[in-house]
């Protein structure tokens, strides 16, 4: 069965001219055909003009970096569905495991080089966490990379002490707002501008720290609500 | 060299996901069946960032260096959707687990040869 | 410069091959952690940076993590 799958995604696959129902070769993708370029020159609801780093005075969409304008301005809405999808999988393991909390998870602490070096490994990777989070416009990064680099950093500190404990009450609370915020923020710009989610405050110039919008705002709060789901699940899964 | 050029990461995602789905279906240890689902999710999403290459591009962000958008950026819409599904990869991977830990201690086994699903 | 991502190309699908065939359990989650830190590297090949530090941090470390931690449950559960 697994040949016969096989033989079907390589025909569907194959590249070149003559076989019409395939997409392009490998490398050789026409971006005029797509709905790429439009993304690029951010002109999905307006002219194309040219844009330059440090000098375009507010452009349509106002961040520096693509990948997040899209998630995060031009599709936002499957931004909600999937900040949805990880609410339900954290409170769904939350149910299967919460039962029975033990009281400690191993059954001493680690050595003493683990704990200094916990020590000071933990500050900086929380810092590293939220500059990932707040530059996510103008570098690689967002809310998604700085919130997975904020729950590594608490999975450090549940390796180094025997009975390190979260406050789950604290935890949730952080989440809710988080996720209410997210939608209040949609809301407000249904009333303002007429459809859900759209950009309600000035783009500044492109490329400096406090332009673009509400994508930073979007992805703080995304960061947040990661950051607290991710640690939960390995809070659920050490105690159970 | 030319096939090799045009297949070699279309072909070696297409031969990943075939590996997942051949050790879904064969093998009788649960946490392998769990291990075969997370090598599939890694090669779809291999396949999905590797459509979007153009020869001799860019990746797609405006910096001091590469100032105007009249460049030739890599396509940047497939990495967007590829950034989500990674992290609802590692969500559903967690839900799988926690009901395997659950079936175990329940059955005491972990293959699926020996789960009885009702007890007489 | 092809050269390097036809052998990492290879070498991760021997690393899948292994991590299905293999009987220890701890074996075929070291495989997996292996599979997803080429793939990260594959997707800077191909100039996406995005991704490639999405797939590094969440592949490598949290799911490898989780991984464990069921072994660890199921292990303790066993000696009792």
């Amino acid at each position: 069965m697994v040949l016969i799958l096989g033989f079907i995604l390589f025909q569907a696959f194959a590249g070149g001219s003559e076989n019409t129902l395939s997409i392009p070769q490998f490398g050789e993708a026409n971006l005029e055909n797509r709905v790429s370029e439009h993304y690029i020159n951010k002109s999905v609801n307006s002219e194309t003009e040219s844009i330059t780093f440090n000098q375009t005075l507010n452009p349509e969409s106002g961040s520096a970096n693509y990948v997040t304008s899209i998630i995060a301005n031009y599709r936002a809405l499957d931004t909600l569905g999937e900040v949805t999808v990880l609410f339900i999988a954290a409170a769904g393991l939350a149910f299967v495991l919460g039962g029975n909390q033990k009281n400690y998870a191993f059954a001493e602490d680690a050595s003493f080089i683990v704990r200094t070096g916990v020590k000071i490994l933990f500050p900086l990777m929380f810092l590293l966490g939220i500059y990932i989070i707040v530059h996510g416009h103008l570098t690689p990064g967002g809310g998604f990379q700085g919130g997975a680099v904020i729950a590594t950093a608490i999975l450090l500190k549940f390796l180094a002490y025997k009975d390190y404990k979260l406050n789950h009450t604290g935890l949730s609370l952080l989440e809710s707002f988080a996720g209410i915020s997210f939608l209040i923020i949609g809301l407000i710009g249904l009333l303002t501008n007429g459809s859900f989610l759209t950009n309600f405050l000035g783009n500044g110039t492109l490329g400096t720290l406090f332009s673009a919008g509400i994508i930073p705002i979007i992805y703080i709060l995304i960061g947040i609500k990661v950051g607290a789901e991710l640690s939960g699940i390995i809070s659920n899964l050490i105690n159970a | 060299m030319a096939f090799l050029n045009q297949w070699a990461y279309i072909g070696g995602s297409i031969i990943l996901i075939l590996i997942g789905l051949f050790g879904v279906l064969t093998r009788k240890n649960l946490i392998k069946i769990v291990v075969s689902i997370g090598i599939m999710d890694t090669g779809v999403n291999l396949l999905l960032v590797s459509l979007g290459y153009i020869n001799n591009g860019i990746a797609p962000i405006l910096t001091e260096a590469n100032a105007s958008n009249s460049l030739n950026f890599v396509d940047p819409l497939p990495q967007a959707l590829v950034l989500t599904a990674i992290v609802i990869g590692v969500a559903v991977l967690a839900l799988a687990l926690s009901i395997v830990i659950k079936i175990y201690e329940n059955q005491n086994t972990l293959k699926i040869d020996e789960i009885r699903g009702l007890k007489l | 410069m092809m050269i390097i991502s036809y052998l990492l190309i290879l070498l991760m699908i021997i690393g899948a091959l292994a991590a299905v065939l293999f009987e220890n359990l701890l074996n075929s989650i070291i495989s997996l952690g292996l599979i997803s830190l080429i793939a990260a590297a594959l997707m800077y090949f191909l100039k996406a940076p995005d991704v490639a530090m999405t797939e590094a941090i969440i592949g490598a470390g949290l799911t490898t993590s989780i991984f464990i931690f069921t072994l660890l449950k199921i292990r303790r559960s066993d000696n009792q």
